[in-house]
């Protein structure tokens, strides 16, 4: 799995964090998120799939293998 | 309700909006639009102002469209498909006069911050103070709203009954932290809320809402005056910083702040009135709600309760920059959109069985908060609020419930905020 984030279309909303916090964080000055780990380990698969489609922005976009 | 005058009725096929929820399903969506939501996801309307945009019912194109950069939120823009209908009282166009004829659509309102504005000017007003709203930022705030909830409910209970809980509980507590957390003096509650109420009525008038609009910015205004001088801990000191550094002006951070204030308060206390009415409907879900250990449950129950009730009705409305390809039918240029929101909610094929309130459904899909480009900046104060409220209530006072029946519930069919006027309880 390959994940990337637009930064532009982020709302802030924060899910993903609440998701999956070992995967996503956001930044303090602007809520914006933040990509810890691009290509997590696959028992954290689920919950980034979660987090892409609660997302309100569908700001995370996620490949399979890059 | 009364039509204007100077609306032709509608072309035969063409639904009217607004189009408000039947007093006999209260907490369900038009029955008119759904019964046409079923007919295909995008269909003309008639606005009550004679212009004929289009409504999207879909969640999924209701999703998709609120982060596509080719629709404009702009309110000034001539195919906007205003909410606020010019009426009660006959007065109507003859109101619109002075400053207030010149607002465009708005009705007399001529800035209303970032949610009136597209990209990039909206993301840099946005982001200003965004920073205020993440998860950690909110974690923070829990266990003092927890207490100044608690204290609510003690003097609730100290206090006569029956008792309005709007007036009680569900307004002073969303209002309170909002003030709170911007710097601006609770004592001046009655101000403010007199002056929100009028901004998100639809029968009050162009000229009453742009004063009530004005006398808001003015008094943030002087608040940011204030904190120029002698900053603090609070938003709007946040803010003026940002003045003293030359990026915002103390009128972009005054309009800002009664942006704030406003979504702040309306909105939160509405979603307690009639969360709270709708569990003590479901006595089986408040009790789940009641007696739950596992936090997870009560933050499955406030999602599926946003869902449900879809407060912020009447649509996400934009106006359409280029021609749009929506689900197979154009939209052109200058055209108007409306997404509605209650119906993206019970979109069947997100939810099955829409109608039913099922606290244990995996609700988050919900577009409650909007989504996208605006999706609401507040939703995880307004989701920890509501997480700490609904099981505090129903804990301390097992025995709430209607003093009233719930036909003779005033509730605000008239209001681009959904809610109760009033909700007597007793226990
Ligand atoms: C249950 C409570 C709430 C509901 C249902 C709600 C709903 C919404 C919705 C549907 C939007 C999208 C508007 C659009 O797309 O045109 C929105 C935007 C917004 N909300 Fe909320 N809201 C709530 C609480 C709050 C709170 C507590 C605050 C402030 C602290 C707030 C501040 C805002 C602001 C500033 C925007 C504009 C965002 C933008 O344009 O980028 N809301 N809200
Ligand atoms: S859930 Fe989406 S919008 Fe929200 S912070 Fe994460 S990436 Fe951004």
């Amino acid at each position: 799995m390959k994940i990337t984030v637009d930064e532009v279309k982020c709302c802030g909303a924060g899910q993903c964090v609440l998701i999956a916090p070992e995967v996503f964080d956001q930044r303090d000055e602007d809520g914006i998120v933040i990509l810890l780990d691009a290509a997590p380990a696959a028992e954290q698969h689920a919950a980034v799939r979660e987090a892409a489609s609660v997302c309100p922005a569908a700001a995370i976009h996620l490949g399979e293998e890059a | 309700m009364t039509t204007s005058p100077e609306t032709a009725p509608a072309p035969a096929g063409i639904p009217d909006l607004p189009d408000p929820r039947s007093a006999r399903c209260p907490f369900d969506p038009s029955p008119q639009m759904r019964g046409l939501a079923a007919f295909g996801p995008v269909f003309r309307v008639r606005n009550w102002d004679g212009k004929t945009p289009w409504v999207v019912t879909s969640h999924a194109e209701q999703k998709a469209l609120l982060s596509d950069n080719r629709l404009s939120v702009d309110f000034a823009a001539p195919g906007f498909p205003s909410p606020i209908a010019r009426h009660g009282g006959g007065e109507g166009e003859s109101e619109v006069h002075g400053e207030a004829a010149q607002d465009g659509d708005n009705h007399g309102v001529t800035d209303l911050s970032f949610v009136g504005m597209d990209d990039p000017e909206h993301a840099r007003l946005r982001r200003m103070v965004s920073g205020v709203f993440t998860i950690k930022r909110v974690e923070a705030m829990r266990p003092a709203v927890q207490e100044l909830v608690d204290g609510f409910i003690d003097r609730l209970l100290d206090g006569p009954k029956p008792v309005d809980l709007v007036q009680a509980f569900s307004l002073p507590i969303p209002s309170l932290v909002i003030s709170e957390l911007l710097g601006v003096p609770y004592g001046d509650h009655e101000f403010f809320q007199i002056n929100s109420k009028t901004l998100v009525s639809l029968t009050a008038t162009p000229a009453e809402r742009h004063s009530a609009h004005t006398a808001l910015v003015d008094y943030l205004d002087q608040l940011v005056g204030e904190r120029l001088g002698n900053p603090g801990e609070d938003v709007l000191s946040r803010l003026a910083a940002q003045v003293r550094a030359g990026e915002l002006t103390r009128r972009e951070v005054a309009v800002m702040g009664v942006l704030l204030l406003l979504g702040g308060h309306e909105t939160t206390a509405n979603m307690i009135t009639l969360g709270i009415l709708l569990l003590l409907q479901h006595p089986r879900q408040a009790a789940r709600v009641r007696d739950a250990e596992d936090p997870e449950v009560v933050v499955g129950a406030v999602e599926e309760l946003l869902r449900f009730l879809t407060i912020a009705h009447l649509g996400r409305r934009r106006t359409a920059l280029e021609d749009i390809e929506i689900a197979g039918q154009t939209i052109r240029k200058g055209e108007g959109v409306i997404m509605l929101g209650e119906l993206a909610n019970r979109d069947p094929s997100v939810f099955p069985d829409p109608d039913r309130l099922d606290i244990t459904r995996d609700a988050r899909q919900h577009q409650a908060f909007g989504a996208g480009t605006h999706h609401c900046i507040g939703q995880p104060l307004a989701r920890m609020e509501l997480q700490v409220i609904y099981p505090a209530l129903l804990r301390r006072i097992p025995t709430l419930r209607l003093a009233t029946e719930l036909d003779q519930v005033p509730f605000k069919f008239d209001a681009v905020i959904y809610g109760a006027h009033e909700l007597h309880v007793t226990w």
